[in-house]
């Protein structure tokens, strides 16, 4: 199902989030997705995460489509020109993933091959009006295809970079081009998490705040470090100073989650490396 | 201007391995304000070579290098090159291949080209243009995205971006919020949600113009 049909359906959804691993065997990642599965409504698969590299998104995504699963398959432009964005493009669509989630990508610079060449030949507004014209049946460069493909896709936005503003500006041209959902970077300040809630609210794409579970306290300062998210130094003392760092990450992430529920549709969880724990939340 | 730095001169000395007798050029443009190429650069050059043993001919500064006539009329009029075993080229990549046209005997580059670059002051030079054929500075505040911001994006920043800096180097500003303040001073800040279309690398691959 159409990741935008789940939306208008719940008024609560859930995603979360699966890195593939660093080689081909999937059993662990596949355990810790039916560890989750009662408790999210997608799960995305990221592409390349953090400039580092693991096996295609789109084959991943494939098998978990392939067990049940509603998967958003990222995919970004820092890997790909504007022949392979849309080759990608159409190959989601046989492969039968109907959710994609565009992003820039980290520069190769922030990952594990420093020296290679980054593409960028798109950028996200540009994959979106691209998509839009693969909807329509036609390429980016005004060529008739076979069919039209049928996707939703979505973008991210950072709530907490400042300036704010341009973030909002942002969404809203994402959101003229053809977003139809996003996903945010880990939030940590709820209180302007709201205030930028209720300015976008009104766009008409759902915003999906994401609650990333730090497991300990030289995990959240390494996670600070990531381009777009901010760790309060409260939250840091509070890990360093716990008897059981992971049980406090996760109680902080409940907080986090139970301020969120009070106004937003839905969240997206992030634990990396430690997604089995996803079901001790109160989600 | 273009932007040069020196190679290591480890790197010289493997490549002139098996030359005794060089000759060098300098550049007299560029190179020479960026003190990598200029009458300083090229005497020094030839003395470290000298203490390695090198016999160095001669050397020309040339006005300049990347002016393929300049160059011609230098292996007319100076025969004492022809004497040499190889020329060391301390220009840009341009320099280096206008010598390459014309030169009877073997040539060595001796810098490294790293961008066209505008000057604050002599070693604080700033990568501001690609020369891409596509110019966008009209529609951005002439501060352009396509050199400085690292991803090279039309349409915005992206999510890396915080606190007014880039993700690659947090010394480094957001090249589109530069932008954005230009455009709120000017009070259309709207202009940013205009969409910019792909870039044509087609500009790219002029090769030569007529």
């Amino acid at each position: 199902m159409k990741f935008c049909d789940i939306l208008k359906r719940k008024e609560f959804v859930v995603t979360c989030e699966f890195c593939p691993p660093k080689g081909t065997d999937l059993t662990e990642m596949l355990q810790k997705t039916e560890l989750v599965r009662p408790y999210v409504d997608a799960i995305n698969v990221t592409d390349n995460q953090r400039a580092r590299l693991y096996p295609s998104s789109l084959a991943v995504s494939r098998i978990l489509k392939e067990r049940g699963f509603e998967v958003i398959c990222h995919l970004t432009c820092r890997d790909r020109n504007r022949l392979s964005l849309q080759s990608d493009l159409l190959g989601v669509h046989i492969l039968g993933i109907e959710n994609i989630l565009f992003l820039s990508g980290d520069h190769p610079l922030l990952g594990d091959h420093p020296e290679s060449k980054p593409v960028y030949d798109l950028d996200v507004s540009q994959l979106l009006r691209t998509a839009s014209h693969l909807k329509e049946g036609k390429t980016l460069s005004g060529k008739k295809l076979q069919n039209k493909i049928s996707l939703c896709t979505g973008a991210v936005v950072n709530p907490e970079a400042e300036p704010q503003e341009l973030q909002i500006l942002m969404m809203e041209k994402k959101i003229v081009l053809g977003a139809e959902f996003f996903q945010t970077q880990p939030v940590f300040d709820v209180d302007k998490y709201r205030k930028f809630y209720d300015r976008v609210k009104g766009f008409g794409a759902r915003v999906l705040p994401s609650v990333l579970v730090i497991k300990s306290a030289k995990f959240a300062k390494n996670m600070s470090k990531v381009p777009g998210i901010k760790i309060p130094e409260k939250y840091i003392k509070r890990l360093e100073r716990a008897q059981n760092p992971l049980k406090e990450g996760l109680k902080i992430a409940d907080e986090i989650i139970l301020a969120l529920k009070e106004f937003s549709g839905g969240i997206h969880l992030m634990a990396p490396g430690i997604e089995e724990n996803i079901p001790q939340l109160k989600i | 201007m273009i932007v040069t730095i020196e190679k290591d001169f480890a790197e010289i000395l493997k490549v002139t391995k098996e030359e005794d007798n060089l000759f060098i050029f300098g550049c007299a443009g560029c190179a020479t304000l960026c003190q990598t190429g200029g009458e300083k650069q090229v005497k020094e050059l030839g003395a470290k070579l000298e203490s390695e043993g090198k016999e160095i001919i001669g050397y020309s500064v040339l006005d300049v290098p990347c002016d393929e006539r300049i160059v011609q009329k230098e292996f007319r009029n100076n025969s004492s090159i022809r004497n040499a075993d190889s020329i060391l080229i301390m220009a840009c990549g341009a320099g280096i291949q206008s010598v390459q046209k014309f030169s009877p005997i073997p040539i060595h580059p001796v810098l490294d080209s790293l961008f066209l670059g505008t000057i604050e002051r002599i070693g604080k030079f700033y990568n501001y243009c690609s020369i891409c054929g596509n110019c966008v500075l009209e529609d951005t505040q002439n501060l352009c995205p396509i050199t400085r911001c690292a991803k090279g994006l039309l349409n915005g920043p992206c999510g890396g971006m915080n606190e007014g800096k880039c993700e690659v180097n947090s010394e480094l500003d957001c090249v589109w919020v530069l932008i954005y303040e230009a455009m709120e001073k000017k009070g259309n800040v709207n202009n940013l949600k205009l969409f910019r279309e792909p870039r044509n690398w087609v500009q790219s691959f002029v090769f030569k113009s007529e």
